[in-house]
Order: structure tokens, then C-alpha cells, then sequence
């Protein structure tokens, strides 16, 4: 998703952005295309022998559950970006707008905007996605979880876009565009969204952390669908399973290895980004 | 004057966010394309076999929605869960029947407050004590390295920090048990002993996950307050590092950091929900997932207002007494 930009600053790039874009390009592209090699169905069960140690065609062996662990993490690295991403562009979308238009609209309209903000960062999300997935006992869909995030996740990058927008609205190049009799709309496009822009990617990844992360903690606990292969069920069924007492540390150490270099190199892209982007413009 | 507008503006603040989340909460199940006493019923018909009447689901179905408050149309039934909500009457508990449930939530809570308000004000303290030092010596070579610390930190998941505790801990090196077994009876010093090895493992993990953002954070900000000129004259005057190290930079950069404790509560509530389940730690957390897999929608919704006052009030106290940390601020002046 950046990597127009990565060859346009290849140059200049820090140590943290080569890092965390070399495991993210690396872990999407792998989750992505290695889909197609394979015809059967990691989830399904009893496909292979059980248990089955490493070798040449099972990397990573296979599990008590006749499943490919291999197989079944590329799925699930693949299943779990998909929802990071479909949940970061609908709270990008909203948390800008709703940033920009209370820091320059203000009012009532902000202060309305400001206690809903306010709500929805003092809210845990995690137990409002319990109480549903008991509601519809087991068969919460991942669009549901999805848009559960997003209506629970817009609030934080908002509130960084609203004071962004409340500082740049009192700068000199804004006075200037407004007296030169351009209109709110204009002044935003031109002027304010070429600042935001740099926080809306950093915001943008901090929330595909956030919504795998929450997707998998309530799979782990076994209240989202364990049925889709994700960075969480796939812990959920080795824990259910006793992995390592029943001599098969692989199918919990795999998973977790995998979701730590991801969420580290996730983190590392948006806080090299951060960096480059503040160095650019010559603010903190 | 002002300090008074502040703390009439804040309690303001409190009773809208209690108000809206509890608004939340009741409507968003209703949104669900899910009937809980449908699913309630098809259990018990599925346990009964055939042999239940229709007259008796009928009176089973008059029965749940009167316990569960969904009798008449939507605005009776937001009225009366809203003073049932201040009253703290949540009814009875579907598992434990008929215990009440905000008894159950009680006896949870003292769990849940203990090791929360422990673990998040120890990550506070350490996390920024560390993130001051690598940050007020940034130059040195040691400094990046406490700071590496807090990048590999800060990203990982509760769940992923929790499952690796136990496994060095519990597996590896079997100092601590897979899970908790607290002796039952009075309090007494063995017990306490036994409550404070048992919680080892979840407050570790706590304040683990609670540190890495603080070292990151506050790094940044002595970095940049370090510079600023009245450091720079509290240098000149001949102060030492370490003056200058607590009482110049920390004072002025401790502030942003509270801010940000207070904005990160709810996340850090999350992280105990998935912590408790996994060590099997009897707090709110645990009732909650044990809650959600017997049906018990009474305790459900009885924690999850809870969880919302919780946080709610944890943050109007940080906030009522973040003035007292503001060294700007002169109380009666």
C-alpha cells in the first residue's frame, strides 16, 4: 500500500521504516499470493495425518486437528490484514472528516462531536464485542466484528485530527487563503489536508493494529468466529488443544512468533513514518 | 474560579459518557439480527427433547422477557433499564440463580481494581522512569537501547504477553502454576501470601504491556523538554543532572503522560479482560467470558456497566486530580 512513496524517499529512508516496511511488504505479499498454490481448505479437519512432525511437505508439521499449521497461518496472517485493513479505511474516513469538520466548524457541532469522542475512547471495546457475540451466540459474522471496530475505533485518530485542525486553523497560511476568499471546503482540501495526510497513514496503521488485535484477543478467548482462520483462532484451537503439553509447542510458538514481527513491523513502518514525515516538515 | 468551572465541566463530561455508553449498550444488542430468548428457548427444548408444551414456552417466553426487561415497546423498556441502571439493579443471575447479580459483580470487582490499579501505576512509574533516563541522556549509546526495549514492548498484544509469560514461567521454568488456586475462607497471611503468588504471572504480563508506551512517550518528551531554555538556565546555575533529570524535566513532561494514561484506561481494561481469562484470574474479566458462554445476560450486562462506570470514574479522578500535578497551576492563587 506504500509503496509508491517508498521509492520516491528510498534515499532517505530510517533505519525503523526499512525494518518495519521490509516485514510488512514481505509477510503481505507471502499472505496474499501463496493462497493460490494450494486447493484445499486449511480449516478443514482430518485433511492430513494428525500430528504430524516438520518435513518438506508439511513446514510447520501438522496439528492434532489434521490441519496444515503452515497452511493455516497464511491464511490467517492473510484473514486478519484483510480485517485490519477493511476496518482502517472506514475509521480513517470517518475520523477525518469528523476531526477536520468539528476543528473548523466548532460550535455546538464540536462540542456534540467532542463528548461522542470523548464516549467512545473511555468505552472498552473488548466487552461490548463480548456482549454481542453472546447475543448472537457464536455466529458473529466478520463483517459484524468489522464494523464493531469501527464504530468503536474512529474516536482516537479524530481526536488527533481535531487538534491538528484547532492549531492549523490559526496559522497565517490559512488567514491568508481565507481572506483571499476561498471557501471552508478549499481551505481544508488545499491547505489542511496536505498536514493531516502524514498522521492519516501513521492512523491508518495504528489501526489495523488495533482491530487485529482485538479481533484475535476475542478469538484467543474464543468469542469471535474460530471457525475463520486467524491470527487469533489459530491460538484459540492450540490452547483448546493443550499444544504444548500434548508435545506440540510449534502451533501456539508459530502463531505467536508470526503476530509479534508482524505488529512489530506494523509499529515500525507508522513510527518511521512519523519520524520522516516530522523531519520533512520541520515540526515535531 | 477557573478550578471550579474546570471540575463543574468535568463532572459534566462524566454523567454524558456514563450516559451515552449505557444508551449504547442497551441499544446495540437490539441492533443484532439475534433473539436471545429464541436461542434461550431452542437450549432448553434441545435439553427437554419434545416434551415441553407450547403453553409452557409461552410462559418461559413471558417469563425471560419480564427478567430481561423486554416487555412493551422500546422506550418503556429504555426507561425502566435506565433506573434499573442507577439503582444498580441488574436482577438475578441466570447461572447462580437466584443470587443477584451485582453481588457477584462485587465479589469480582475487589479482584480486578487490585490488580489493575496495581499494574498500571507500577508500568507508569517504571515505564517513565526508564523512558526519562534514555531520553535526558539521549546521547549516550545505552539510551537507544532502553529504548529498543520499549519498541519490541509496545506493539505486542496482551494475549501474545500473557501466553509467553506462561510459557517461560509456568512451562519453562514451572516456577508459577498454569492456573490459580486461591485458598478459600477469611483473610489471613497465608492466604494473602497465596494471593500475591498467584497474581504474579497476570501482573507481570500487565505491566509489561503497560510499559512500552510510556518508555516510547516519555522519551520523546524529556528529549524535547531538555532543550527548553529554562533547563538550560537551571544548568548554567550549576544544578545537577539529577535536579535537573526530576525536579525540571519530569515535573513539565509527567503532564502530557497523565493525559495519556487517562485516554488509554479503556484499551488497558481490554488487556485485563484477556489477561484474567487467560490465567483463569477471578476478576470482572473472567465472569464476563464465563457469562457470555452460559447465557447469562444478566451478569453480562451487569459487568458490562460496571466496566463502563469503572473506567468512566478511574478517568474523572485523574482528571480531577491532575491539577495538583500541574506546576502551573496555583490552588487559591
Amino acid at each position: 500500500m506504500q509503496t509508491d512513496k517508498k521509492r520516491r524517499w528510498l534515499p532517505k529512508l530510517n533505519a525503523r521504516l526499512t525494518i518495519g516496511l521490509t516485514i510488512v511488504t514481505i509477510l503481505t505479499t507471502g499472505s496474499l499470493i501463496l493462497p493460490f498454490f494450494t486447493t484445499v481448505d486449511p480449516a478443514a479437519q482430518g485433511t492430513y495425518m494428525k500430528n504430524l512432525p516438520p518435513s518438506q511437505a508439511h513446514l510447520l508439521g501438522t496439528n492434532a486437528l489434521g490441519q496444515d499449521i503452515f497452511w493455516y497461518l497464511v491464511f490467517a496472517v492473510r484473514n486478519s490484514l484483510l480485517l485490519g485493513v477493511t476496518v482502517s479505511i472506514g475509521v480513517t474516513i470517518i475520523a477525518t472528516s469528523l476531526g477536520l469538520s468539528a476543528g473548523f466548524i466548532g460550535g455546538w457541532y464540536e462540542r456534540v462531536v467532542v463528548v461522542f469522542m470523548d464516549t467512545f475512547i473511555t468505552i472498552p471495546v473488548l466487552p461490548v464485542l463480548i456482549v454481542l457475540g453472546a447475543v448472537v451466540r457464536g455466529n458473529t459474522s466478520f463483517m459484524v466484528v468489522a464494523l464493531i471496530l469501527i464504530v468503536f475505533g474512529w474516536a482516537w485518530n479524530a481526536r488527533t485530527i481535531r487538534s491538528m485542525s484547532l492549531s492549523l486553523r490559526e496559522r497565517e497560511f490559512v488567514n491568508m487563503a481565507r481572506f483571499s476568499g476561498a471557501g471552508v471546503g478549499a481551505i481544508i482540501a488545499r491547505e489542511i489536508f496536505p498536514f493531516v495526510y502524514a498522521f492519516m497513514i501513521v492512523g491508518f496503521i495504528n489501526t489495523i493494529l488495533f482491530a487485529i488485535n482485538t479481533e484475535a484477543a476475542l478469538a484467543v478467548i474464543g468469542l469471535s468466529n474460530v471457525v475463520v482462520p486467524t491470527l487469533g483462532s489459530i491460538i484459540f484451537w492450540a490452547l483448546n488443544y493443550n499444544a504444548i503439553l500434548i508435545g506440540q509447542p510449534l502451533w501456539i510458538i508459530a502463531p505467536i512468533v508470526t503476530t509479534v514481527v508482524l505488529f512489530l513491523g506494523l509499529f515500525l513502518t507508522s513510527s518511521g513514518y512519523n519520524d520522516l514525515s516530522a523531519e520533512k516538515r520541520g515540526v515535531a | 474560579m477557573k478550578l471550579l468551572q474546570y471540575i463543574i465541566q468535568r463532572f459534566v463530561m462524566y454523567f454524558l459518557v456514563l450516559f451515552i455508553g449505557i444508551t449504547i449498550t442497551f441499544f446495540l444488542p437490539r441492533l443484532m439480527p439475534s433473539d436471545p430468548i429464541n436461542n434461550y428457548i431452542s437450549q432448553v427444548q434441545a435439553r427437554a427433547g419434545q416434551s415441553l408444551s407450547t403453553e409452557a414456552t409461552q410462559q418461559l417466553r413471558d417469563q425471560l422477557a419480564e427478567l430481561y426487561g423486554l416487555k412493551g415497546d422500546l422506550f418503556t423498556q429504555y426507561t425502566s433499564y435506565l433506573a434499573r441502571v442507577a439503582r444498580f439493579d441488574f436482577g438475578p443471575s441466570f447461572t447462580y440463580y437466584p443470587e443477584p447479580v451485582i453481588d457477584i459483580l462485587m465479589d469480582a470487582l475487589p479482584w480486578t481494581a487490585g490488580l489493575l490499579i496495581t499494574t498500571t501505576l507500577l508500568a507508569w512509574l517504571i515505564g517513565n522512569s526508564i523512558g526519562l533516563i534514555a531520553g535526558y541522556f539521549n546521547k549516550r549509546r545505552w539510551a537507544g537501547a532502553l529504548e529498543v526495549v520499549g519498541i519490541i514492548l509496545y506493539p505486542i498484544p496482551y494475549y501474545i504477553l500473557a501466553l509467553v509469560v506462561i510459557l517461560i514461567f509456568a512451562y519453562w521454568l514451572a516456577l508459577f502454576p498454569l492456573s490459580p488456586t486461591f485458598l478459600p475462607g477469611p483473610m489471613s497471611w497465608s492466604k494473602t501470601v497465596s494471593i500475591l503468588y498467584n497474581s504474579f504471572l497476570p501482573a507481570l504480563t500487565l505491566v509489561l504491556a503497560g510499559f512500552g508506551w510510556n518508555v516510547l512517550a516519555m522519551k520523546a518528551l524529556a528529549v524535547a523538554t531538555k532543550e527548553d531554555a529554562y533547563v538550560q538556565f537551571a544548568r548554567l546555575k550549576g544544578t545537577t543532572d539529577r535536579t535537573r533529570m526530576t525536579n525540571y524535566v519530569f515535573r513539565n513532561a509527567m503532564l502530557p503522560q497523565i493525559t495519556a494514561l487517562v485516554l488509554s484506561l479503556g484499551f488497558i481494561f481490554n488487556g485485563a479482560i484477556q489477561t484474567e481469562v487467560i490465567f483463569s484470574y477471578p476478576g470482572i474479566g473472567m465472569t464476563m467470558r464465563a457469562a457470555a458462554g452460559n447465557g447469562d445476560y444478566n451478569l453480562l450486562y451487569g459487568s458490562i456497566i460496571l466496566t463502563i462506570i469503572s473506567v468512566a470514574t478511574a478517568a474523572l479522578v485523574l482528571d480531577l486530580i491532575y491539577p495538583l500535578f500541574d506546576p502551573r497551576i496555583r490552588l487559591g492563587g
